[in-house]
């Protein structure tokens, strides 16, 4: 018996939210009774592969296949699937993300294996095996059980932590059996490379309407700088292209869970809502003091953002001695 | 081609969430719509459709649910779709949905298959690709335009930092998100009128198993309550963000 988890690189460097997952894993692993792997598929250098092990991996597993280069669903599938037959698992652990969301349902029924995605929990009993999972868009949750011997989940970023525990580093360079699986062809690719990936961000810093006009975004850019944070904006924001549509949080943009977001003008809409709530702490400016983003603030200046926003930016260098 | 488009219903985004003895959800006063992304798919197919009719044969819409979603299913053929589906089955476990949506489809064949990212309720975003996999054909998710050219289906891919262009082998399963449409199209007069007549065709569920079972709902645990500091002691905010919450 083992767990695996599947773990995400991007440029060859993991993504935070991977050693989140092997931190997870290991726990649901504990709780289990039975040991942890780790899963990478992409070019990844060795040292950055050991890394897996510092969060209690006792084996990594790389893929590095040209073959699959870009994302095919089927052929994914069908190396976790491969992985998973050979390494004996009863429980496979995604990131809800959206290559979770493209792999995860279509191992599922590969495996037979029962799926709950957007976990915010680890097992609270595992016979039967439930875990709690975020329904109606935050607004509530939902404990459900697995029925199947073999366990598929996706967890929510942020929701668990990072928990050091050094194993051994174990590696098995592995290559899949792969047929004719890539049913997709990938005709262009537009790609940026090295900026920071809003849904990886551990800081987020988000101007809405209450900005004005996207001649004003200079001070989120640079408070975003200081603290290597990723920006964000409401959708009308995007809708009116002062910002570019990659940076539409919330219901229909990106659904985010940063440790810490910073809301500056945004007058905190029951949509916008949806893609932030699951942040650790949120921080919210704006002149209104019955703004609704204030009930969801953990904490919250009234006043005006354009004179507020440089003093936050002069406070942080102070604080860093910049 | 003819398209087929899966549309979940669910309860009006804006609702307030109220269960009864947490098992049940209150739908007292609740709005029903259709899942924003699955009318954003809708919206798509039919823009399509009235742009070169000569490729789409037609639009059909396909639910999975009791009676009382069939105001629902109503809509989406006022708004434009040529006929509609309902399997009559509870649905509670992605699964079970899913095996019903794949076992209609094996006996049709659509050559474009379109589901939502995730439905707002129950936030699973597995339906769409559960539904591909039960059937062995290719799915693309995370899709934020769709189009047909000179015959090809060709779609954009969401990627972290970027998109992809490819293009799709039918039938396939297009898992559709956040710019395939702009703004849902709203049901004209006559749209409204002409949908009475068209059929709704209502079938038996297919026996399944299911993977999950719901045990109970939760709400969250009430915020502390929001700490106000005073905009001339904007360093107060910093020293707090980082001795107390210790976010930065
Ligand atoms: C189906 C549907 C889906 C939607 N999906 C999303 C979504 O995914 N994401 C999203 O964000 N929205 C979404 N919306 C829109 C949402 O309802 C709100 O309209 C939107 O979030 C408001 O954006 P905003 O807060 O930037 O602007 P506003 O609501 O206009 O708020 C601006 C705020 O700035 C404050 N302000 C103004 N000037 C200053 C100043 N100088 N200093 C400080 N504060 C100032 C004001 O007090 C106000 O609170 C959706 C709507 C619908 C109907
Ligand atoms: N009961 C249902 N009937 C028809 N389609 C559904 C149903 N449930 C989910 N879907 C489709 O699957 C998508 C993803 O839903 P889910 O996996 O429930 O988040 C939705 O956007 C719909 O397109």
């Amino acid at each position: 018996m083992s767990v695996i988890v599947y773990t995400e690189n991007w440029d060859g460097k993991f993504k935070k939210l991977s050693f989140e997952l092997v931190s997870y894993a290991k726990d649901v692993a504990k709780k289990l009774n039975t040991s942890l792997i780790a899963l990478s598929i992409g070019n990844v250098a060795e040292d950055e592969l050991k890394k897996l092990s510092n969060y209690g991996a006792v084996k990594v597993i790389s893929v590095n296949e040209n073959k699959l280069k870009d994302l095919d669903n089927q052929a994914y599938t069908s190396v976790i699937a491969e992985v998973a037959a050979k390494e004996n698992a009863n429980a496979i652990i995604f990131a809800h993300n959206n290559t979770g969301k493209a792999i995860a349902p279509r191992l599922s029924v590969r495996l037979k294996a029962g799926l709950v995605t957007a976990v915010v929990s680890s097992p609270i009993t595992t016979e039967p095996f439930m875990v709690t999972k975020k329904v109606f868009t935050s607004k509530a949750f939902a404990n459900i059980t697995i029925k199947t011997p073999i366990k598929i989940l996706s967890l929510m970023q942020n929701a668990f932590g990072l928990i050091e525990a050094a194993e051994a580093f174990v590696l098995e360079q592995y290559s899949p059996a792969l047929g004719d699986e890539m049913k997709t062809e990938v005709i262009d690719v537009k790609k940026v490379s090295g900026k920071i990936l809003l849904t990886d961000a551990d800081i987020v810093v988000s101007g809405g309407r209450g900005m004005k006009g996207p001649e004003n975004w200079g001070s989120i850019e640079e408070l975003a700088q200081l603290l290597g944070a990723g920006t964000a904006c409401s959708r009308p924001v995007s809708d009116e292209h002062w910002r570019t549509h990659e940076e539409h949080v919330g219901q229909t943009g990106k659904v985010i869970a940063p440790t810490l977001y910073i809301a500056c003008g945004i007058s905190g809409a029951i949509q916008h809502l949806g893609g932030i709530s699951s942040s650790k702490c949120i921080v919210a400016i704006n002149k209104d003091p019955e703004a609704p983003i204030f009930e969801a603030a953990d904490y919250g200046i009234v006043g005006d953002v354009m004179k507020v926003l440089p003093e936050m930016i002069s406070a942080v260098k102070e604080l860093k001695g910049i | 081609m003819k398209i087929l488009v899966c549309i979940n219903n669910v309860p009006d985004t804006t609702t307030k969430v109220k269960f009864i003895d947490k098992k049940v959800f209150d739908t007292a006063g609740v709005q029903w719509i259709i899942n924003p992304w699955d009318e954003l798919a809708l919206t798509r197919a039919i823009e399509i459709k009235e742009a070169q009719a000569a490729s789409v044969e037609k639009i059909t819409v396909i639910n999975v649910g009791l009676a009382d979603s069939e105001s629902t299913i109503r809509k989406a053929l006022a708004i434009g779709a040529d006929d509609g589906v309902r399997i009559n089955y509870d649905a509670k476990d992605s699964y079970a949905v899913a095996f019903q949506l794949a076992e209609y489809i094996k006996k049709e064949n659509y050559e474009i298959i379109m589901c939502g990212t995730e439905s707002s309720d129950y936030n699973g975003a597995v339906v769409g690709g559960m539904l591909s996999e039960i059937l062995g054909i290719p799915s693309v998710s995370s899709v934020s335009f769709l189009d047909i050219v000179e015959g090809k289906v060709i779609v954009k891919r969401e990627i972290d930092g970027g998109q992809e262009t490819i293009e799709a082998h039918t039938p396939f399963v297009a898992i559709v998100q956040k710019g395939i449409a702009n703004e849902p199209k709203i049901p004209s007069m006559r749209g409204i009128m002409t949908s009475r007549s068209k059929q709704l065709q209502v079938l038996e569920a297919f026996p399944t198993e299911v993977f999950t079972e719901f045990v109970e709902y939760e709400l969250p645990k009430p915020k502390a309550g929001c700490k106000k500091i005073d905009a001339e002691n904007v360093k107060e905010l910093i020293h707090l963000l980082h001795t107390e919450a210790k976010v930065i």
